[in-house]
């Protein structure tokens, strides 16, 4: 349990217990998972679906109790039943639907909400939902109705909900896969400025590619099991690795791929429209 | 056209009516109700007519608000009226055919509760037309928790009535969705009986509750993530304050309570 690690799982067994049918019936989704995310680490969760990624993000801010194995968030072993809110305080966790994460009818209110839940002080709970909707750049509707921003606006909302709490650790499940490309974009703005400027530990549950490659880290999981750990880069060039467990890669990483197959010189480790455009006219250059 | 149905029909504004604090504006609208029923005498029901139209008038709504929340109430009034004249048989005769006897207390208590129900609905929409729905539920929590104490859940109530209120608006865009997903696979909402009609509601409803219970889902998962654990020890951002205005309209209420109350005597 050292202090830089700030979610930690070790060999953590979960099941599903299905209790309609009689007798019930346990699902195991979650086999033995081991995983050690540090302070400030920007980490991506990538997996098909029905692969546990939500149910292992749930485990660290204790809606989860593993069966067996030990979790711990933030230093706070997640099985024990007085460390629930020092939990959830420190590890925040936005979803994908946004609007079925806004509970107040007031964007300041929604905001306020978890703070309001903490007992906080009315000016204390001003100040710092002011700060966290000027972080996101949504100050100027805090007054507004949820009900009538875009999709990325409330997903914004959504996390300065969770930045009020002034949250060590964000899981952000699937928080773009509602949004057009614009919103998208928000999002993603937003996550990686939390995590330069405020040094916020992210985790980020994701299946668009091109979104996991700005991570600093990527982990696969696959039927309940982590399969590969690495960074991005190392990642991504083991395409047909990738395929075999049904998932995809950046479209330019994709590309040179199959240029690579064809015999065109190009290096493995390409994720990002940049460096593709780069190494294809150092190439074209040469010719 | 389902957008357009807007809850509670608040108009925002600025004037003193809707800078009163809410927990007064629900006190004084309790007062009214009771101040028209104590009422005995056409001198007394005229003072709370005056003091409602007063209010109205500081409030700045649109006089044309007012006439559009009694038109559903035309027919509740006029079943009163014909209630009352035709069924009330004390007094002295005015008129009689047959078997009906219209008599002069008929008419008079026919015109009393007329005007009792204009007065009431007058000030319950200029309550709700000068309050925004958040402000009512905040008020009503806080004017009945005192009831926490015999066990009444006034919290929860209060939550659910502000998620109801943050519900309202998301679930008639759904009700819009689906019911342009089945027209578009042919589905019939317009013509037919009205059973037909009724029937041709399943596919909308369905999909509407099913998809109600996921979101209820998520939304109380949601609010786990954010350490909802009820109502103990919860603190709140904004804070009701009353201000000198609250008072001042309390005493001019008191006021028209009184004269109310001696109106006949005095005229
Ligand atoms: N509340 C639940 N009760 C029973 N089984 C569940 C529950 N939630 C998830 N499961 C099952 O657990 C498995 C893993 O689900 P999980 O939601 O963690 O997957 P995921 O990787 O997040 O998938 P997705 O990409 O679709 O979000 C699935 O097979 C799913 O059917
Ligand atoms: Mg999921």
């Amino acid at each position: 349990m050292c202090m830089n690690s700030f979610l930690q799982a070790e060999n953590l067994k979960f099941s599903y217990i299905n209790n309609i049918e009689e007798p019930p019936v346990r699902t195991e989704v979650l086999h033995g998972v081991s995983l050690d995310v540090k302070k400030g680490e920007f980490v991506a969760l990538l997996g098909h679906n029905g692969s546990g990624k939500s149910t292992l993000a749930k485990c660290f801010n204790a809606i989860n109790i593993a069966d067996e194995g030990k979790v711990y968030a933030c230093g706070f072993d997640a099985s024990l039943e007085e460390n629930l809110f020092p939990i959830r305080q420190r590890v925040g966790m936005v979803f994908q639907n946004p609007d079925n994460q806004i509970v107040a009818t007031i964007v300041e209110e929604d905001v306020a909400f978890a703070l309001e839940n903490m007992g906080v002080e009315p000016a204390e709970i001003r100040r710092r939902v002011d700060e966290a909707l000027k972080t996101v750049g949504m100050y100027e509707y805090r007054g507004h109705a949820p009900h009538k921003l875009s999709g990325g606006q409330k997903q914004r909302v959504a996390i300065a909900g969770i930045l009020a709490m002034k949250p060590q650790v964000v899981l952000l499940d699937e928080p773009t896969a509602m949004l057009d490309p614009s919103g998208r974009a928000e999002v993603m703005k937003t996550i990686k400025m939390l995590k330069e400027e405020m040094c916020v530990t992210i985790v980020l549950i994701t299946h668009y590619m091109e979104e996991a490659a700005q991570a600093d880290r990527i982990v696969v999981i696959d039927n309940g099991s982590i399969v590969m750990d690495d960074v991005p880069k190392r990642i991504f060039s083991q395409v047909e690795k990738m395929k075999s467990i049904g998932l995809d890669v950046p479209q330019v990483t994709e590309l040179c791929y199959l240029l690579r197959q064809q015999g065109v010189d190009l290096p493995e480790d390409i994720i990002t429209e940049d460096e593709c455009v780069e190494a294809l006219s150092k190439l074209l250059l040469k010719k | 056209m389902l957008k357009d149905i807007t809850i509670g029909q608040f108009f925002p504004g600025k004037s003193i009516v809707h800078r009163l604090d809410s927990r007064i504006k629900i006190i004084l609208t309790i007062v009214f109700i009771f101040m028209l029923f104590m009422a005995d005498s056409f001198y007394g029901l005229g003072v709370g007519i005056i003091y409602v139209l007063g209010a109205f008038l500081l409030s700045k709504i649109p006089f044309k608000m007012m006439l559009k929340s009694l038109k559903p109430l035309v027919p509740i009034l006029i079943f009163t009226g014909i209630l009352n004249i035709f069924f009330i048989t004390a007094g002295d005769p005015v008129f009689e055919w047959r078997f009906i006897t219209v008599t002069d207390m008929g008419l008079r208590t026919a015109a009393y509760n007329m005007i009792r129900i204009i007065g009431l609905i007058i000030g319950s929409s200029l309550l709700t037309y000068t309050t925004s729905p958040i402000a009512l539920t905040d008020a009503i929590e806080r004017l009945l928790s005192p009831l926490k104490k015999i066990k009444v859940p006034v919290h929860e109530l209060a939550m659910m009535m502000t998620i109801a209120l943050r519900f309202i608006p998301t679930l008639i865009e759904e009700t819009d969705k689906i019911m342009s997903a089945q027209k578009a696979r042919g589905a019939d909402l317009e013509t037919g009986s009205l059973l037909q009609r009724a029937k041709a509601l399943v596919p909308i409803l369905i999909p509407l509750f099913v998809s109600s219970f996921r979101r209820a889902e998520d939304l109380a998962l949601a609010m786990e993530c954010r350490c909802y654990h009820g109502g103990e020890g919860r603190t709140r951002l904004k804070q009701l304050k009353t201000a000198p205005r609250d008072y001042v309209a309390l005493v001019i209420t008191a006021g028209f309570v009184f004269l109310t109350v001696f109106a006949d005597k005095l005229a």
